[in-house]
Formats: structure tokens, sequence, C-alpha cells
């Protein structure tokens, strides 16, 4: 089950705090989660590692980031 | 640039930067600044609004260089790294009034979080009912944030948009090199000074400058935030802005003592005051205020300076509203709470409040 989670232009913590939501209602799969600034790339992908969820990886996109996460 | 960038996204990055302020705000105390207020960024816009004329209190009149370089660190960071971000249009004009009653509360207190946590480093007991109120603040925050409290999206928009708050700290800084401090005056040009006070006490300017700018650049760097501290560990339980928190009080704590500037009690502690419940009422209040706006009044400074349009607002709203508590008697003072300051926090907390209960906005 694929995911896009759109966090561009939100202020701290609303991008963590969406992601961890999804998280939570998946259990497992693969997300995207779009962003906008760095402080909110590494926020993302910090909750999600303590999530138990992996960085596959994070892509320039637009003026932001494409950070896709998964868990097996 | 890579390895530096993921350095300060450590733990052991956010320790380090917690240490570098800590070590610094207390050096400033020895150089000049007042007491347990190496830094404090409400007292010091509060100095700023003095500067300019906006509150004609004579005791807090400085265009302190810290601010300035704060943002313009900040600024710097954000260019070299390429994180410099046009960006405005989420909610400003929330943004503006939380900045006024988050003024309003951190002047009751007297400090903002970040001389919080110096005058505990310091000794200063009347801290821990700050802390406290500060801490509950934020707590309410989070179960807005919870309940789906937000303020929306903001959006891109023109690098000169970005420019224009570091612009205006650019501005400031020249006006003080035109119009220097004069021995004795309380005006010089179309600055104003403090003879005495608190506003007469500093560190040299270029020292302020120098040191504001580093503050800036790191905590740019870092993310360093006090409110996200606490916020992230009541939230997520995550501790990595916490640590920050924390390596700043122990390495300010450590150089007072080197320095002979610690002095435990409630009583004769530097720009205090022991009305415990105001202590804490005027934070909680201020605490709100931050969490519901999304970061401490440094971070908003820093974000300022990357080019954030809606933390420039709320920086903005902070130096209205220093403004509005020494025309209106709402600050505290040593003797304690002003004639009006516990009417204020209350109004400060129902606005709060009606900003959190009203403001819900589906994310998506």
């Amino acid at each position: 089950m694929d995911n896009t989670i759109d966090a561009r232009g939100l202020s701290c913590p609303q991008p963590v705090l969406i992601t961890i939501e999804q998280i939570k209602k998946m259990g497992k799969g693969r997300i995207e989660v779009l962003v906008d600034t760095d402080t909110s790339k590494e926020n993302v992908a910090r909750a999600a590692e303590s999530q138990g969820w992996h960085i596959e990886n994070i892509e320039p996109d637009g003026i932001g980031y494409k950070i896709i996460i998964s868990k097996e | 640039m890579v390895q530096i960038k993921s350095f300060f996204a450590t733990r052991w990055g956010i320790v380090s930067v917690g240490a570098f302020i800590g070590i610094f705000a207390a050096l400033l105390q020895k150089l000049g600044n007042p007491g347990n207020m190496g830094i404090c960024v409400a007292c010091m816009e509060r100095d700023v609004a003095g500067a300019i004329g906006l509150h004609r209190a004579a005791v807090v009149q400085y265009m302190r260089p810290e601010i300035i370089g704060f943002v313009l660190g900040a600024l710097l960071a954000a260019y070299l790294f390429r994180e410099f971000r046009p960006r405005a249009g989420s909610a400003s004009i929330v943004r503006f009034f939380l900045g006024v009653f988050a003024m309003i509360g951190a002047l009751v207190f007297l400090g903002c979080p970040w001389r919080a946590l110096l005058r505990l480093a310091g000794g200063d007991a009347n801290a821990i009912l700050g802390l406290a109120g500060l801490i509950g603040g934020i707590w309410i925050g989070v179960l807005f944030l919870k309940g789906g409290y937000n303020l929306g999206r903001s959006s891109q928009t023109h690098s000169s948009a970005g420019w224009l708050l570091p612009l205006m700290m650019a501005g400031f800084l020249v006006l003080m090199l035109i119009f220097p401090q004069i021995e004795g005056e309380e005006r010089s040009g179309i600055l104003f000074y403090s003879v005495k006070g608190p506003g007469a006490m500093h560190a040299p300017l270029f020292i302020s400058l120098i040191v504001g700018i580093a503050v800036g650049f790191f905590a740019q760097r870092s993310r360093f935030c006090t409110m996200g501290a606490f916020r992230d560990l009541i939230l997520f339980r995550q501790t990595h802005l916490f640590l920050g928190v924390l390596s700043l009080l122990i390495f300010a704590f450590g150089t007072n003592l080197i320095l002979g500037q610690f002095n435990m009690g409630f009583t004769g502690q530097p720009v205090a005051h022991t009305m415990h419940v105001w202590n804490f009422g005027g934070m909680l209040l201020a605490g709100l205020a931050f969490a519901l706006a999304g970061g401490c009044p440094g971070r908003q400074l820093f974000l300022s300076g990357e080019g954030d349009g809606d933390a420039a607002v709320f920086v903005l709203g902070m130096i209205v509203g220093a403004a509005f508590s020494h025309n209106f008697g709402l600050a505290s003072s040593p003797a304690g709470v002003g004639p009006h300051g516990v009417a204020a926090v209350i109004i400060g907390i129902l606005v709060c409040l009606f900003i959190g209960f009203t403001m819900r906005e589906k994310s998506a």
C-alpha cells in the first residue's frame, strides 16, 4: 500500500505529526512525504526512524524534498 | 559542507550548540550584560523596542546587537547551506498576536525560555516556577496540536520578502553605528539609551554582535528551540532538542561557577521578582503562545533569518508586545508584577485559548 503526504508549507511540528499519524494508521508499507524545508526533512526522517521505519530515499523535489519511508 | 550539515543534525550537534550558547551567555554577563541575562530574547527585544522609542521605560532602552546578530547569523547560515526559503502566508495576523501575548507573558516572568534556563543556571530559584509555567503552557499547546490545531500552510514568496526582517535588523545596526551611545546621555540622534538599569548594562557592541551572529549561525544549523524541546518530549517522547536545552543549562551553570556568578536563592536575584504564582502564570501564557506559534522567541528569529515571513511577523508582534507591556504597566520589575500584569496574563490566556479552540484546519 502506497501513500503520499504533502507536508509542504506546514510549520513545525505538523509535518512530523501527520507522518506519525499515517505511520500508525498503516502499521507497515511505504509512504512518500513531501516537505519544503530542511528542518522538516530532518524532523520527518528522525521521527520515522524512531517509529522503526526505514528511510529508503530522500531526493530533491521542487524547492523541497521527497522522503520515502517504508516498513516491511 | 555535507559533513557539517549532518553533524548539526546529530545528537552531538545539538548538544554542542546548547553548550556554546550556555558558555557564551554566561561570558556576556561577565562582559557587561545584566545578571542572568547574557542572552534573553524577550528582554533584548524589549530593549530594542525601548531604543526606538516604542515604549519610554528609561531603564530598558538599548539596541541589543545580539538580536541583530541572531537574524543575520541565521541568514548567513541559510545562504551558505542553501536553506534560504522565502515563505509567508500562514495566518500572519494570528502569529502577530501570539507574539504580542508571548512577550506580555514573558515580561511578567521577566525572561524568555533561554533566560529562564540562564536564571536557573545562575541559582535563581524563581526560574523553577517560570520553567514549570513554560512546560504547563506547552503542554496545553500540545493538547491543541493533538486536537487538530493548525494555522495552515505558508507558500513560497519573493526572496526580497524573506529579506525584509534581516534588512530591518541590518538597518538597526546602521542606526546604532550612526548614533552610538554617548556616556551619560539618554539619547543619541533618534535612538534612546538607558543611563541606568538593565538597559545600561551591556557587553561591548562588537562582542555582542559577533556572539549573536555565531549563535544565529549555529542555531539555524541545529534548529535549536527551547519550546520545541519540551513539546517534542511531551508530544513524541523525542529527546533530540531537549538534549540541547539540557546542555545549555549545564554549561551555563558550569561557566557561572567558574566565573563566580552562581548565587542560589529566591530573593535578591538580578532582574527577578518572587511572586511565584505570576512567575508561573506569565510563563504559562508565554509557553502556550510559543507552542501555538511553533517556536520559542529565539527560533522565531532564526526562522526569520532563513526567509520565514510568518516568523518575522511573530518577532514584530513581540516587539510591539514589549511596547504594550511597558506603556500599560504590564511588565514586572524586581518589586513584583506591574499594576495591570495580572489582568494582561488572564486576557492573554483567553486569547490563546480562543485561537487554539477555533483554528483547526485539516492539513490535507
